[in-house]
């Protein structure tokens, strides 16, 4: 940076003395008036960003008193009901943090909020990228990381709540205990190498611990700085609009602005998590007691992100299980482990598939209105369904005490929506995007509802519609949708049977595909307006 | 340096799409503190005050740090805890709401363009990092050594093995563990008061009434090497039912007093305590997956995602009248496992 005459001279002295060491400059000048899109829709990973910063500043105050040990102990501390109680160490330093160090109770409840609300962001923000389309060319890679790093979310989550050493939690490393023992052949030996032997054991706690404060914390600080370095080197999606190209981005400079209104956003969810932490209780372990491998509390459930894992267990019909030459196969158990590889890696191959059926491989930096990609729209809405029916039948006991409707009834009412839930979404919002892209052609080539109504001549009574400007109409009208390509032989003049699997998928994805408006339709438009007489040319002409 | 390099207003063509042209950018309209010199002050205090408030926040916090002491008693954890949430929320939150009040009245919220450039380098910069690959190659002679080039790349591959290797003791293995509980002969049925309890108290079959339910351990549980992992697997159920309501098994007749049964409380489906039990149906509930058992028949499994009945304690009275075990369980208690069914149960 050469001197600025204008700065005051122990600032110029001091960037002098830093430039002269680190070459700042060149970072400056290419991060300093970096573009960023402004829409709401676009800080949702910046939620889940400062979440994880305030997960990464509250973890490190909790692991000054934490003690990851299980060794027993007996409570000593003010909490009276358990004066005396046989506790492990970790659980009675998590209540020594609740109940003696001053603010240790606001930081528990913080560090727990902020991984709900983490968790919350960033599965938002992989929804929006969906439907939105912002993981195709050349964002695939991108998309993936994100991936791991919503499975990384879930690690360092279920790793954290585990640790206290209370009840509940107990409870959750027992379902897991009993899902790894279900895996075939090997399941048994995988849940006594991860509880150093019989359940519960002595180690699991010290174990968690390492992979929560460390492995899976250094995975996700590695994985968030490979995902924002692919946001530079990409630079930022952004919404169809008049002036937005694929070959420029339109938006806030870093410096000031950006910088601005991120900064002062991260100050406000940090605001936000501290109210929740200091005014909603979340976790109060005091009252579920330590782990005792005989009690268990009614209602339990896991935090929300595992929920739907939890929910799947209770879906499963107890014949799924069954023996082959005495060899349990607990299809009843096991494939609520399957039902997360399916979704991510669902999610990691879905770009690739995308691209093969359509066969589009150009670059893509303007967003996809969700309504111009119904199939995609629709199977979004179909898988988050399939979710949420997982997901809200790990609180179906709780909905059935709630709703004093029968717990069995409850668990059918939630195997029919796994199957029958997702069918309908699909249909249903298939047919809302194509109804949305039809009314935007109707817009688009008549004009909008003006709410005036004019009497013509003869009497007849009209609203009368008026052009859109011509931005409104850009935003309107400029996109491509790929449509159905039949199968193509290939090279040697032969269609492969791939080939055909892709064109029957091309079918199914693209074959009601709406057109979009384009400028010879509505010249064609404007000139039957005119032909038609009705008064209302001097409308559409601009 | 020019922030002209990296913005400017047209920059990037404006594309054709579907035969209409890119309008452009729509015109920036000015914000009223762009114009109005008075509004820009008020905007101007507005976020002082912000600022403002967040010292005060900030303040309070530490006030409350020292006004609202811990005694103890959950009531002062509460009020501490809220106390120092509200001056942290608005410390934070002000600061929050000042900075981007800031941004949205005062810096320029003129859109600025960017063009993108290329994601793949230049075909130049292509070619020469090609040519440094094989640079690297004829260098290195990578390509003309297979021998030592194959001995490292066999060399590194083995390398991690001593790490995997040292997993190797992250447990012991199996053996005979998930085939044996402290349940045995004459072993007596103690009442699980929580934990581990130092003081055990057996129970007398008198003390059964019909349509009681014990929680119960197995005597001796608290001298034993790991008293919990014993817990996790020997946990029973007593239960009293009337006699006629019970559809017993002949092989089983033997295994209760009068109507008392014994059955494991770890669930079969994924281990959670079986802890709920419906007087009037006979019904034991999982309130972790809701898998339901049926008393009156074995503990069948009538609803939900378990399949194996629990096991059964068979149990008799001693000559003091004390309930104890006739031996342990028949079969391996809790979750299905691969090896569930290729060795007997039995006691130690």
């Amino acid at each position: 940076m050469s001197t600025d005459l204008n700065a005051p001279p122990a600032l110029a002295a001091t960037s002098k003395w830093i430039e002269e060491r680190t070459g700042a400059s060149a970072a400056v000048k290419e991060f300093g008036r970096k573009i960023f899109p402004a829409h709401w829709s676009f800080m949702l990973g910046e939620v889940a960003l400062y979440s994880f910063i305030v997960l990464v500043l509250s973890g490190t105050f909790l692991t000054l008193w934490f003690h990851p040990a299980m060794g027993e102990t007996h409570y000593e501390g003010p909490w009276t009901p358990l004066k005396g109680v046989e506790v492990s160490e970790a659980y009675a330093s998590t209540l020594y943090i609740s109940f003696e160090v001053r603010g240790g109770l606001f930081l528990r409840q913080i560090h727990h909020w902020a991984a709900l609300l983490f968790m919350a962001a960033l599965s938002i923000h992989a929804l929006r990228i969906f439907f939105t389309g912002a993981y195709r060319k050349p964002r695939e890679v991108n998309w993936i990381v994100g991936v791991g790093l919503v499975a990384m979310g879930m690690a360092a989550g279920f790793t954290g709540y585990s640790l206290p050493d209370d009840l509940l939690s107990g409870n959750g490393l027992r379902i897991i205990d009993g899902l790894l023992k279900s895996i075939p052949l090997i399941g048994t030996y995988l849940s006594f190498f991860l509880f150093g032997g019989e359940f519960p054991g002595t180690d699991i706690v010290s174990r968690l611990y390492s992979v929560h404060i460390m492995i899976v914390p250094a995975l996700l600080i590695a994985l968030i700085g490979v995902h924002l370095m692919f946001v530079v080197i990409h630079k930022h999606t952004q919404w169809p609009g008049a002036g937005h190209t694929e070959k420029n981005v339109v938006g806030e400079p870093v410096l000031p602005t950006f910088a601005a209104k991120g900064g002062g956003f991260f100050f406000m969810i940090f605001g936000l998590l501290s109210a929740m932490a200091g005014l909603f209780t979340i976790n109060p372990i005091w009252n579920y007691g330590p782990y005792d491998p005989s009690p268990v509390s009614a209602g339990t459930q896991p935090d929300w992100y595992i929920g739907w894992m939890d929910g799947f267990l209770r879906l499963l019909p107890g014949w799924m299980e069954f023996y082959v030459f005495g060899y349990p196969i607990s299809l009843n158990i096991f494939p609520a482990l399957l039902a997360a590889a399916v979704l991510f890696g669902g999610m990691v191959v879905w770009p690739f598939i995308e691209a093969w059926i359509s066969g589009d491989r150009r670059e893509h930096h303007i967003l996809d209105r969700p309504r111009n990609a119904p199939t995609r729209t629709a199977l979004g809405v179909a898988v988050i369904i399939w979710y949420c029916a997982m997901w809200a039948a790990a609180s179906g006991d709780l909905i059935a005490v709630f709703f004093h409707m029968s717990l069995n009834d409850m668990i059918y009412v939630f195997r029919t929506l796994f199957f029958v839930g997702p069918v309908i979404g699909y249909i249903v919002t298939k047919r809302i995007c194509i109804g949305l892209q039809r009314k935007d052609r109707e817009i688009a080539l008549h004009g909008f509802e003006s709410g005036e109504i004019i009497r013509l001549p003869h009497g007849e009574y009209q609203e009368r519609h008026k052009p859109l400007d011509e931005h409104e109409r850009w935003r309107l009208t400029a996109f491509q949708t790929p449509s159905y390509v039949p199968a193509q032989p290939d090279a040697r003049g032969k269609v492969s049977g791939a080939e055909k699997a892709r064109a029957a998928l091309s079918k199914f994805f693209y074959e009601d595909r709406v057109e979009p408006v384009t400028k010879a339709e509505l010249d064609e438009a404007h000139a039957a307006h005119a032909v038609e007489g009705h008064g209302s040319t001097g409308e559409l002409e601009h | 340096m020019s922030s002209n390099q990296h913005s400017g207003s047209t920059a990037g063509e404006l594309e054709v799409v579907n035969g209409f042209e890119n309008p452009g950018l729509p015109e920036h309209k000015p914000r009223i503190t762009d114009v109005e010199p008075a509004a820009e002050k008020v905007a101007e205090r507005q976020i002082a005050a912000w600022f403002l408030l967040s010292m005060v926040g900030t303040i309070w916090f530490i006030v409350s740090y020292f006004l609202f002491p811990l005694d103890g008693q959950i009531g002062s954890v509460r009020m501490q805890n809220t106390m120092l949430g509200i001056g942290l929320t608005v410390a934070l939150f002000s600061i929050g709401i000042g900075i981007i009040l800031w941004a949205k009245t005062l810096i320029t919220d003129a859109e600025v363009s960017e063009d993108r450039h290329s994601i793949p380098g230049s075909e130049e910069d292509q070619a020469i990092a090609i040519e440094i690959f094989n640079q690297a190659k004829n260098e290195s002679g990578i390509a003309r050594r297979p021998l030592i080039r194959n001995m490292l790349i066999a060399a590194v591959a083995i390398a991690p093995l001593p790490a995997i290797l040292v997993l190797r003791d992250l447990g012991p293995l199996p053996g005979n563990k998930m085939f044996e509980t402290l349940w045995g002969p004459g072993v007596r049925l103690c009442k699980d008061t929580g934990g581990v309890p130092s003081v055990e108290t057996p129970i007398k079959a008198s003390d059964v009434t019909i349509g009681s339910a014990f929680h119960v351990i197995p005597e001796g549980m608290n001298k034993s090497e790991d008293p919990l992992n014993e817990k996790a697997k020997a946990a029973v159920l007593l239960m009293r039912v009337d006699p006629e309501q019970l559809n017993t098994k002949p092989e089983r007749e033997s295994w209760q007093v009068d109507g008392i049964v014994a059955y494991s409380k770890i669930c079969t489906h994924v281990g959670c305590p079986v802890a709920l039990y419906e007087h009037q149906t006979h019904h034991l509930l999982c309130p972790c997956h809701q898998s339901t058992f049926d008393v009156t028949n074995h503990c069948k499994v009538i609803f939900g995602p378990a399949k194996r009945p629990l096991p059964q304690l068979p149990i008799k009275v001693d000559s003091d009248g004390y309930l104890v075990a006739q031996r342990d369980f028949t079969e391996p208690v809790g979750p299905s496992f691969w090896e569930v069914h290729t060795r007997e149960t039995e006691s130690r």
